[in-house]
């Protein structure tokens, strides 16, 4: 029953026009919702473009290899039925003010649903992170939105859908969809359970078809092993502690600790720190350190930039910035890649150890388990120590074993010996 | 002298002041107010209130100049500036009143006399009576503002006189020159005028209404020429001195002789003589600097209304005391939307609008559309015999949201607020053309205006 118009979505924060690569479906195909229409080249990756409305794939307005400004006209989706003449008669218009990529989106007709009908599926390209749309659960039903939001929305191509309002009673407004083009939407939460149901099928957040896609991506191509230490973090705590009584410093965490020590071994054996690309191993020679952060709905892992060249004190102040932002979502498409190296800290949780997966194209993974007081031997005799145990997840192709253990062994000095972290 | 402990003491009780009483009240909070002079503080007993009385009286007079061009013939009439005066003293006297009389229904304590700050919680008041001593968890401070003058003119409220000298004035004098074509210059001009003052308006800039749209000042300089007003734009006050009739004003070479001259020059914010220094409360070019909550610089002191910065309206002192009242309850208010103030002016015609100019949506480098609809073309205004002006609706090209609004017309001042309400829910154009107006009414101007900007207006 519904028309719905096809247009060029806003998958970057950047991004002013898309490239059709290739049109998976031409006219007259049938679409269902959730369908990949097309690829599209931005400046930043390949993304998959998927079809939100149902219905016949009337029309293709930008055939493959052109190029359209966001929230251009690209297609018509309609039954068969449906008259699209007065859609069809204002495309060429949208068509040809889509190749002047300085000019505006033409305006939808007025009168015409304000519904976006594309949003980012999957990045293709490997290498590419995490689409920007990631971090916002998928509504389903009425969206409460502002006349103006839902215009903006359609033309730039944002899914209203996606989207946390933060207008009166969660209604989406202006600020809301410009905040979400930009790349920085904060996530709809989950609809509570129906009381006494049996079960429900609860639609993937983003976040989690994100990581549903992705992760297998990761386990299955990439042989991960697994190497296993256990540091005492009694003269780390200790000097924590100092660290925190200080007047005007920041507080620093045991993450922190830990973030700044992996930066310092990861100099020191780029080849922990390195990625396997087609015929080649890319080593880095900065440390970009993914920090996986916990959220409702899944997780995401802002990436702190130049942990090398940061001291202990800027590391906790940005590191505490980033994990408050993706809280909030409040990050930045740029802050959700880029990561040469992650730690995933589940100490909080009161986990003695654990081993993460690797997140492609990284080489390795440190999963921080708790600081727990345990007994210890040593030669006084029985004593209560507090003990870490750090678990590193290292791809095979890239790295061995031994280079895994030295890289750890050196983590593990740098934490027992924690004023190296200050020097 | 005795020490009083209350949650909120309020320092001021103009709209601001008791409108924030009020909701702290609402709140379960126990609340004092200080006022030095009546409740309601200058809008309703030396601005707002009064001057919508004078500017009533305007009305009738002109209705009743105009009485043959309904069939009515007067065998003349007397209007009595005096009796006007007196009542929009009654008026505001009732205005006053009112705000006693919702003091008492919130339980808010009023203590009379002259507020000081003795420490960020502790407010000293002197009055008749002795001094008292407030204690508060927080303080509202509401102080407002008070008329400006230009360097070298000194008002004495005789000769040279303020608003608060023009609404307090007895008799109208035979001329007047009134210094600035702001809000409230223009509307004493309109009331002068109406009683057959000769009024002179002058302005330094170089037109009438100089914040508002500039078609909206143009179609005012029009109405008010042929009203009989002389308008001198672009012009600057040299010196007022005693002379002629009463007072002399140099204008730079021309000089203009009139019995009074009333300054309307603006408004500066009465934070003196409070004790903001002595607390270290930061100002910012003469405002009390506060925060989105009202909050000042210091922690549990708040500030609204005039004394916390422009616009100097009414409207926007209620919006500022709510917010104050609900942050000071432990609530989280919505912070005031600066940005959506409807801004009115009630001379005749009545001026209103909201949002940006034509002019400065150009600035910001939008791309816009621009409705524009006469009330000549509307039924209503023209069975009103009320034809002058017209609604301009300035509009995003691209998403048809509603960039600003410029009424100067019959009841522009009621009109506006559909399109306030329309920019709080960010509707588009289309809202309002969808929204059916009933006709025949002033307000379907304001539809037409809306459809000129789609190009799809019907009546014109």
């Amino acid at each position: 029953m519904a028309v719905t118009k096809v247009v060029m979505p806003k998958l970057s924060d950047a991004m002013e026009s898309g490239k059709i690569i290739k049109w998976l479906k031409k006219e007259g195909d049938r679409i269902q919702g959730g369908d990949i229409l097309a690829e599209v080249e931005t400046d930043k990756a390949d993304v998959e473009m998927e079809a939100f409305g149902a219905g016949v794939l009337r029309k293709i307005f930008v055939p493959a290899g052109e190029t359209a400004t966001i929230g251009a006209l690209i297609g018509v989706i309609a039954e068969p039925g449906d008259d699209i003449a007065a859609l069809v008669a204002s495309a060429p218009a949208t068509a040809a003010s889509a190749t002047a990529p300085a000019s505006r989106p033409a305006a939808a007709t007025p009168s015409a649903p304000a519904t976006p009908i594309a949003r980012p599926a999957a990045v293709v390209g490997a290498h590419a992170a995490v689409p920007a749309g990631l971090g916002q659960g998928i509504q389903s039903g009425r969206v409460k939105a502002s006349p103006l939001a839902k215009k903006i929305a359609a033309q730039t191509g944002v899914d209203l859908r996606l989207i946390q309002g933060s207008g009166p009673g969660g209604r989406i407004i202006r600020r809301d969809v410009e905040a979400a083009g930009s790349g920085a939407a904060p996530a709809r939460t989950m609809p509570a359970a129906a009381a006494g149901a049996e079960f429900e099928d609860v639609p993937l957040t983003q976040i989690r078809a994100a990581i549903a896609r992705r992760m297998p991506l990761s386990k299955a191509p990439v042989p991960h092993f697994y190497v296993t230490s256990e540091v005492a973090m009694d003269h780390a705590w200790e000097l924590r502690e100092q660290l925190n009584t200080l007047e005007g410093q920041p507080k620093i965490s045991v993450n922190d600790l830990v973030i700044r020590a992996c930066a310092l071994a990861l100099l020191k054996h780029p080849g922990v720190n390195a990625s396997l690309q087609g015929d080649a191993i890319r080593v880095f020679h900065r440390a970009h350190i993914g920090i996986a952060v916990a959220l409702e709905d899944g997780l995401i892992t802002p990436v702190l930039r130049d942990c090398q060249a940061k001291p202990l004190a800027q590391i906790a102040v940005e590191a505490r910035d980033l994990v408050e932002r993706a809280r909030n979502r409040k990050l930045r498409a740029q802050e959700l890649s880029g990561a040469t190296f992650s730690i995933s800290n589940l100490g909080m949780f009161d986990v003695t150890e654990f081993s993460a997966i690797i997140n492609p194209p990284e080489g390795a993974i440190l999963a921080v388990g708790s600081v727990r007081r345990v007994p210890v031997v040593d030669e006084t005799g029985l004593g209560v120590g507090r003990r870490m145990m750090l678990t590193i997840s290292c791809d095979h192709r890239v790295m061995d074993g031994a280079m895994g253990a030295r890289f750890l062994q050196d983590v593990k000095r740098l934490l027992e010996e924690p004023l190296r972290l200050l020097v | 002298m005795a020490t009083h402990k209350f949650d909120v003491v309020v320092v001021g009780t103009g709209p601001g002041g008791y409108v924030s009483a009020i909701r702290c009240a609402q709140l379960g909070l126990s609340v004092a107010t200080v006022e030095d002079d009546r409740p309601g503080g200058v809008c309703l007993n030396w601005g707002c209130i009064p001057t919508k009385a004078l500017l009533r009286n305007a009305e009738v007079v002109t209705l009743l100049n105009h009485a043959a061009d309904f069939g009515i013939r007067l065998n003349g009439f007397e209007a009595s500036y005096p009796e006007a005066v007196q009542r929009s003293r009654r008026v505001a006297d009732r205005m006053a009143k009112g705000v006693e009389f919702l003091f008492r229904k919130n339980k808010i304590t009023l203590f009379p006399g002259r507020g000081t700050l003795m420490g960020k919680n502790v407010v000293e008041v002197k009055g008749t009576g002795g001094a008292e001593t407030l204690e508060a968890r927080a303080v509202i401070l509401a102080t407002g503002s008070e008329p400006k003058s230009l360097p070298g003119v000194t008002i004495d409220e005789k000769t040279v006189i303020s608003s608060n000298g023009a609404v307090r004035n007895e008799r109208a004098p035979k001329s007047i020159a009134v210094v600035g074509a702001g809000a409230v210059g223009v509307e004493f001009a309109d009331v002068f005028t109406s009683y057959g003052v000769q009024v002179t308006l002058l302005e330094a800039l170089p037109r009438v209404v100089p914040v508002e749209d500039e078609d909206v000042s143009k179609e005012l300089a029009r109405t008010f020429t042929r009203r009989g007003i002389t308008l001198k734009t672009g012009v600057k006050v040299a010196s007022v001195k005693p002379g002629g009739p009463g007072a002399v004003v140099d204008l730079g070479g021309e000089k203009l002789e009139v019995e009074q001259v009333l300054m309307a020059v603006g408004r500066a914010a009465k934070v003196a003589g409070l004790g903001l220094e002595g607390l270290g409360v930061q100002l910012e070019r003469g405002f009390v600097k506060v925060s989105p909550t009202m909050e000042t610089s210091v922690k549990g002191l708040y500030a609204i209304g005039d004394m916390a910065g422009a616009p100097l309206l009414a409207h926007k002192a209620m919006a500022e005391g709510v917010v104050a009242a609900e942050a000071i309850a432990g609530k989280s208010p919505r912070p005031v939307d600066y940005g959506n103030v409807p801004s009115c002016t009630y001379c005749r015609p009545q001026i209103a609008s909201i949002g940006w100019t034509e002019a400065r949506a150009k600035e910001a480098g939008r791309e816009v559309s621009v409705g524009r609809f006469p009330f000549t073309a509307s039924g209503k205004a023209v069975a009103l015999g009320e034809t002058e002006g017209f609604v301009k609706v300035i509009a995003d090209k691209a998403t048809g949201e509603i960039v600003g609004v410029h009424i100067i017309g019959p009841e522009a001042t009621e009109i506006i607020h559909e399109f306030a309400v329309g920019r709080t829910l960010e509707a588009t154009l289309e809202e309002i053309i969808h929204t059916i107006h009933a006709h025949p009414t002033l307000s379907e101007a304001a539809l037409e205006a809306t459809l000129a900007a789609l190009g799809q207006a019907i009546h014109i």
